[in-house]
């Protein structure tokens, strides 16, 4: 990323130079920085932590306000966001922290509760003194929790999906570069729907904002394909039971699209297949409607050939990144995407690089910008609104992305995988550009 | 799906939404006939019955054996804690109604906290001991007279069927323990006149602890039963709660006939309703229902008035 083209305050570092007394420049100033970010790194490194923060103008550590899913309907992916989340913090302070100062997490359970996501954002903001609100999923409590985050003028960081970033319903405080939108990812799935599996769709998908993304958008996109959604199955999110559901499937169906949240996410997939039987349409999900789920449960078998969305690959494919093993090493899963201490622990492997790739954006906006405290969150927001590519790498190892600093919106690859042997073999991986689509909001116009 | 295979699916869901709900409907309303208490926390019964299937099966390693554990162990410790919280909490505000109904309340606190902390808040399966899938066919009047189709979905599971007769058989033995038993004629005998029945020598104290053990054990047991269709969640009580609450209020509280009735009623309805209308239309006409009810027939349909 250009910091140059930042509206930047001077990093703490650059004063250095100045208070060396040398007249002449440098010959070579990259090779004298490298050398000093060299020979800092290997001191830090054996210093004891509290040590290594010494040259930061501030040793008060960056607190990072992480609202948790830790109860209710979307407890299953806190869990893994926040398992996410402490392992790239870990790796981050290892590294010298956020501008030499360490990062703490501030985390707080939302209840996956709307009204309690608001408060949550309010006490990171006025009770914790936090310098950013990260972390949540679920779009009906960041639908509500981003209004008080812009009151509040509190940079907040969303890892959901809902397209409420990019549409303009939020205001600009609130960013979601680490993961991409619904819209974007069904633009992706719909062309190899219809070309692979059938024209007519019937969709299954959740009865609120989330749900309702996947119902609007992916039938604009298969009509453009020249498909049909011939069915529209809401379910509400809190529903236990499915199979009442499933006779209004029309006959003619050719791909059932299924996306269902929440803790019945098992029930439901085992009931579509004792509903069909041995007689099924083609099926394509999102993997939401298994994620942290075992794909060897019982009663899962009949999903073997059909096709799921994956953010990122669950298991390790063989043509993994360096960058997808050395994540995977980070947070302590193996190659089947399960806690490696517990192969019964599934991860949200889909969704959660989220977490690990907003944090890094986090810290590179903060160094962009030469973050001091919460009186730089505008410059911050900026910061990060300047950025534009983000390459395959470490920080960001689901794939290379595209940031678009006016829908505060990251753009990325999509995977398509199907089950065989009872695991998720990649298939495709759509390339950036096919989740484009024009802009229907410019943040960087609103005042900060 | 045509009309005729649909209702049926319909009906067969509704059966098994029925079965569960009279199963533990009946535990809130022999509860209520024989202690006069309003058992709020009889949906964390029903909760603590499906958590402590996963935990019985999976410490026993899943399988068959494992789900058989879980259908004896489950509702003795569920029954066995509401023991204890009866002798402790219960008698010692007197069952007094609206005291009863506050400490219910806190009881619902402490079982739901307690199994969010031990538990945690995720959703987990347990494995039924069997679940076969079984197509169903359907008559058909074609050119050659009636033939059987076997339609697109049209199905049932074996465990779906287990449910039901289960359901059945635990409520036909609820019937015998409570009409042909000297245990059962002790009960009646409590709920009619708690003071006469002291003065004749039954231990009333101990009559009502063991019947709020057994009120959360016919709880619990239905969570048990129904793990294996959903799952166990720490949240799942509050809906059981709800509808058991309509099932009893419509059926008449302390009737069991009545609540078994209501149960199917309102289980089939919200089958049939939810099949071919909407989910949320379904809970809307069992509200709606309870609301006639209490309008028209404050007793219940099998109910008797208050003498």
């Amino acid at each position: 990323m250009p910091a140059s083209k930042i509206p930047s305050k001077p990093a703490s570092g650059t004063e250095l130079s100045s208070a060396s007394g040398v007249d002449e420049p440098p010959r070579s100033p990259a090779r004298r920085s490298a050398l000093k970010t060299l020979a800092a790194a290997a001191g830090g490194a054996s210093l004891p932590l509290w040590a290594r923060y010494a040259e930061a103008q501030s040793a008060a550590p960056i607190r990072i306000g992480f609202q948790m899913h830790a109860t209710g309907i979307g407890a299953a992916y806190g869990r893994w966001y926040n398992r996410t989340t402490e392992a790239a913090l870990r790796l981050i302070n290892e590294a010298g922290g956020i501008n030499g100062r360490p990062v703490e997490l501030v985390t707080e359970d939302d209840g996956t509760d709307p009204k309690r996501g608001a408060e949550v954002v309010e006490k990171f903001a006025t009770q914790h003194r936090c310098d950013v609100g990260y972390g949540t999923l679920f779009s009906h409590v960041v639908m509500s929790s981003a209004p008080r985050a812009g009151e509040l003028k509190l940079p907040y960081f969303v890892v959901s999906e809902g397209h409420h970033v990019a549409s303009g319903a939020l205001n600009r405080w609130t960013l979601q570069p680490g993961i991409t939108d619904v819209k974007s990812q069904v633009l992706a799935m719909a062309p190899f729907v219809r070309e692979n599996l059938g024209r007519k769709v019937t969709m299954i998908f959740p009865d609120y904002a989330f749900g309702h993304d996947h119902r609007d958008f992916f039938t604009q996109a298969i009509e453009a394909q020249g498909g049909e959604v011939v069915a529209k199955l809401a379910i509400p999110p809190s529903e236990t039971s499915f199979t009442k559901y499933f006779p209004k499937i029309p006959r003619e169906t050719e791909v059932i699209y299924h996306v269902m949240v929440g803790p019945s996410v098992l029930t439901f997939v085992k009931e579509m297949g004792e509903f069909f039987g041995p007689s099924r349409p083609e099926i394509f999900g999102f993997i939401d409607s298994l994620e942290a789920v075992d794909l060897q449960s019982p009663g899962l078998e009949f999903l073997e050939g059909t096709y799921f969305w994956e953010g990122m690959p669950r298991y390790a494919q063989p043509d993994q990144t360096d960058f997808d093993r050395h994540y995977r090493a980070a947070i302590g899963i193996d190659e089947n995407g399960a806690l490696a201490a517990d192969p019964r622990d599934v991860s949200a492997y889909a969704h959660m690089f989220g977490c690990w790739e907003t944090l890094y954006v986090i810290k590179a906006g903060m160094e962009a910008c030469g973050y001091r405290g919460p009186d730089d969150r505008a410059a911050l927001v900026e910061a990060v609104e300047a950025m534009s590519t983000m390459p395959l790498s470490n920080e960001h190892p689901q794939g290379a992305k595209i940031f678009n600093g006016k829908t505060h919106q990251v753009f990325g690859p999509q995977y398509i995988s199907k089950v065989e042997n009872g695991r998720l073999t990649v298939l495709e991986e759509t390339p950036i550009e096919a989740g484009f689509y024009p802009d229907e909001v410019d943040y960087t116009t609103q005042p900060l | 799906m045509e009309f005729g295979p649909h209702l049926m699916i319909a009906v067969l869901e509704g059966a098994v939404t029925a079965a569960v709900l009279a199963l533990m409907a009946s535990g809130l309303s022999l509860v209520f006939g024989v202690m006069r208490v309003v058992n709020v926390a009889h949906g964390q019964f029903f909760m603590l019955g499906a958590v402590l299937a996963w935990a019985v099966s999976s410490a026993l390693g899943g399988g068959a054996w494992g789900f058989v554990a879980a259908l004896v162990l489950a509702p003795l410790i569920a029954g066995a804690l509401a023991v204890a919280a009866d002798l402790t909490v219960l008698k010692r505000v007197g069952y007094d109604p609206e005291r009863t109904i506050v400490a219910t309340i806190g009881l619902l606190y402490i079982l739901q906290q307690a199994a969010l902390m031990t538990y945690g808040p995720e959703a987990r399966p347990v494995a039924p001991p069997f679940n076969t899938r079984l197509a169903l066919p359907w008559v058909e009047f074609g050119p050659d007279g009636p033939g059987l189709i076997w339609p697109w979905g049209l199905s049932i599971t074996s465990y779906k069927l287990f449910v039901m007769a289960a359901a059945a058989a635990v409520l036909a033995g609820l019937w015998l323990l409570m009409s042909q038993t000297r245990i059962g004629l002790v009960m009646r005998a409590t709920q009619l006149d708690g003071e006469t029945a002291q003065a004749f020598g039954i231990p009333v104290g101990r009559v009502y602890a063991g019947v709020f053990g057994l009120g959360a054990a016919l709880a619990a047991l239905a969570g048990v039963l129904i793990v294996p269709i959903q799952q166990a969640h720490y949240l799942m009580g509050g809906e059981a709660l709800l509808l058991s609450f309509i099932v009893v209020i419509i059926g008449g509280l302390g009737s069991l006939g009545g609540t078994v009735i209501a149960a199917l009623l309102i289980g089939l309805s919200d089958g049939i309703v939810s099949v071919f209308f909407s989910p949320t239309l379904a809970k809307i006409l069992a509200t709606l229902l309870v609301a006639l009810v209490l309008v028209f027939r404050p007793q219940g349909l099998m109910g008797k008035a208050a003498r």
